[in-house]
């Protein structure tokens, strides 16, 4: 078979195990870091350092028994969160986490480290983001519970509100950029300016990339906005009625779109792979790192800060955060128009 | 290989399609509907219109059809029942349906007839090499905000007055 | 080789299945979904036709048809909801009578 295409489908392999691995590697993580945070230690006992509780949890997770209220539509109530996992591994797919190479001279030209290079890459991971809400919806309905359609209909809500200023905020690095192929953003982001401060767009655009992980945050529901899962508040949500194998696969489809907004906003603001000290055929290594820090800022927020309650989140994402994502807009378009920066 | 994918989008479209209006429940026939929106965006895809079938996604399956799922599970749609207004309705007999399928064949064959007047319509899409231009988004945002200027404007305002008039339109009485 | 005569003809099965739709079907909310088919179907035939002269117009029209639809859905839902306080029905038929 053909060499190249035998490496693009191993890079499909490779995508789709490590954001499995990822996910699982985030419960150990967050688990850890809190923990800490709260002046204890987290899982010690299974495995070293508690490195095997992730699988552990997944064990248990598909161990148990398989419920489904009387009264759900059984279709739908499987389809849900087949729809949410399904779309938080298709938002990976345009995401280059590494430059052309040749494997070490094994290929007879470079492919690029991503699944698929479209040349409306970025509009793709926004499309498929809103896909993500029928997951949402659809198991609220299902589930035929009054906290489930409720806790759904908030999650729902939330994320279609702070939909706007992501795409807002995204609509930014593009003019910066000049082009949609998160490829291109990424090579526009090469070099450094006066020598030292790399050229990432976080340091012109500051606030855009503020405002961008603000609403990543809000659209994967995590705190401080996860007033829908919040346990106190709606029992669980819109997976209320969920256990074992579908829990699990709503459980992956968050942390993977947790580490998918990673992945965007190190490749729209932070670089990418582009860092000192490194070949640039070794950039897979910083942007793991890369993404690895914003996971780990997520972690850290989450549980740092209080929950937002549903209104103040709301009021907070169209009163405030909207219009700071279209003013950025309007100054970042006017300086690349006059300025050509 | 794109001849293939244009059968199976297209396969999947007219039959997802089918089934929206073929079967009761509604909740069941907005969700066939954005899996026929997805077919028609890969349609866009083999056009080289990967910015439409993207805004496709965007906007149809990701907004509109969410609006509308909205509303079916505010309004608990039910089936459609044979409530008093249609146990006697003429277009709930068999003999309707049928000869509903058969205007419909007409309408095709009608259109189908009318469409092959068209000059150069056996000609391969692809065959030219305008590809790359129709499927720059520059271009696109060119000929948008130079030729059809007023009409971008203008579908700004529609959709202001839109917005004000659905809201006004579903509150309830005696809200402020 | 896919010809313009294949989109074409696809989109005229589709707007075919729309029009069915909005004349069979008794209720509201599906008339509308049809109503949405037969503007897919149509789209379909501008992008068709813009990549056979080999110019974006199709596709700049069908973003306009593609904002059009959704405020026409949106003020068209508006519509239902309030129709449904009325009446609690959604069947056309029960709107056909001008009094109680």
């Amino acid at each position: 078979m053909d060499l190249v295409l035998t490496a693009q489908l191993a890079i499909i392999v490779v995508v789709f195990v490590s954001l499995i691995h990822a996910a699982a590697g985030m419960v150990w993580v967050e688990r850890k870091v809190c923990a800490y945070m709260q002046q204890r230690l987290g899982p010690t006992r299974t495995g070293w350092a508690g490195l095997l509780q992730p699988f552990a949890d997944v064990l248990k997770l598909l161990f148990k028994e398989e419920l489904r209220p009387k009264a759900a539509d059984p279709f739908l109530f499987t389809l849900a969160p087949m729809i949410s996992a399904v779309t938080a591994f298709v938002a990976f797919s345009t995401i280059p986490f590494g430059p052309p190479i040749t494997f070490f001279g094994l290929l007879p030209h470079p492919i690029g480290l991503e699944v698929a290079d479209v040349s409306v890459g970025l509009l793709v991971v926004f499309a498929v983001a809103s896909m993500g809400v029928y997951g949402i919806v659809i198991s609220g309905w299902a589930s035929n519970s009054k906290y489930s359609l409720l806790g759904a209909l908030r999650s729902s809500a939330q994320m279609i509100s702070y939909e706007l200023a992501y795409g807002t905020a995204l609509a930014t690095v593009i003019v910066m950029a000049g082009s949609m192929s998160v490829r291109e953003i990424v090579d526009a982001q090469q070099g450094t300016w006066w020598g030292f401060l790399p050229r990432w767009y976080v340091f012109p655009q500051l606030v855009g990339f503020l405002v961008y992980m603000t609403a990543g945050i809000a659209e994967t529901n995590r705190a401080p906005f996860d007033f829908p899962e919040a346990e106190q508040e709606l029992v669980a949500g819109y997976h209320t009625e969920y256990s074992s194998t579908r829990f699990a696969l709503f459980f992956l489809a968050e942390y993977i779109n947790m580490v998918t907004v990673s992945a965007v906003a190190t490749s729209l603001f932070l670089g990418g792979w582009h860092g000192p000290f490194l070949p640039v055929e070794y950039g897979v290594i910083w942007f793991l790192l890369k993404v690895g820090f914003l996971l780990f800022v997520y972690v850290w927020i989450r549980w740092t800060l209080p929950r937002y309650r549903y209104d103040q989140l709301m009021r907070f994402g169209w009163k405030f955060l909207l219009p700071v994502a279209v003013i950025n807009l309007l100054l970042t378009a006017a300086a690349v128009l006059y300025f050509d920066v | 290989m794109s001849d293939v994918l244009f059968y199976v989008f297209g396969a999947v479209a007219v039959l997802t399609s089918a089934l929206v209006i073929g079967q009761g429940n509604p909740m069941y026939s907005v969700l066939l509907l954005v899996a026929s929106f997805g077919a028609i965006s890969g349609l866009y895809v083999l056009l080289d219109a990967p910015f439409l079938a993207v805004i496709q996604i965007i906007v149809y399956a990701g907004a509109i059809m969410v609006l509308f799922l909205y509303v079916v599970m505010l309004l608990n749609a039910p089936q459609e029942d044979a409530g008093e207004w249609d146990r006697l309705h003429p277009l709930r007999e068999p003999g309707a349906a049928r000869l509903g399928a058969v205007l419909a064949t007409l309408l095709v064959v009608q259109l189908a007839w009318a469409l092959s007047k068209t000059s150069g319509i056996r000609r391969a899409i692809g065959d030219d090499d305008s590809g790359p231009l129709v499927s720059s988004v520059a271009e696109i945002g060119r000929v948008m905000f130079t030729d059809y200027t007023f009409a971008f404007e203008a579908t700004s305002l529609l959709i202001l007055v839109a917005m004000v008039g659905a809201i006004l339109l579903a509150r309830r009485e005696g809200e402020r | 080789m896919t010809s313009l005569g294949h989109y074409l003809i696809l989109s005229a099965i589709l707007f075919a299945i729309g029009t069915a739709g909005v004349f069979m079907r008794r209720n509201l909310i599906t008339i509308l979904l049809s109503i949405e088919i037969m503007l897919n179907a149509v789209n379909l035939t501008f992008v068709a036709f813009g990549r056979h002269h080999g110019a974006v117009d199709g596709q700049i029209i069908v973003a306009f048809v593609m904002t059009v639809a959704a405020a026409e859905a949106a003020v068209g839902l508006a519509i239902i909801v309030a129709l449904y306080r009325h009446r609690e029905s959604l069947n056309p038929d029960a709107f056909t009578s001008l009094k109680w």
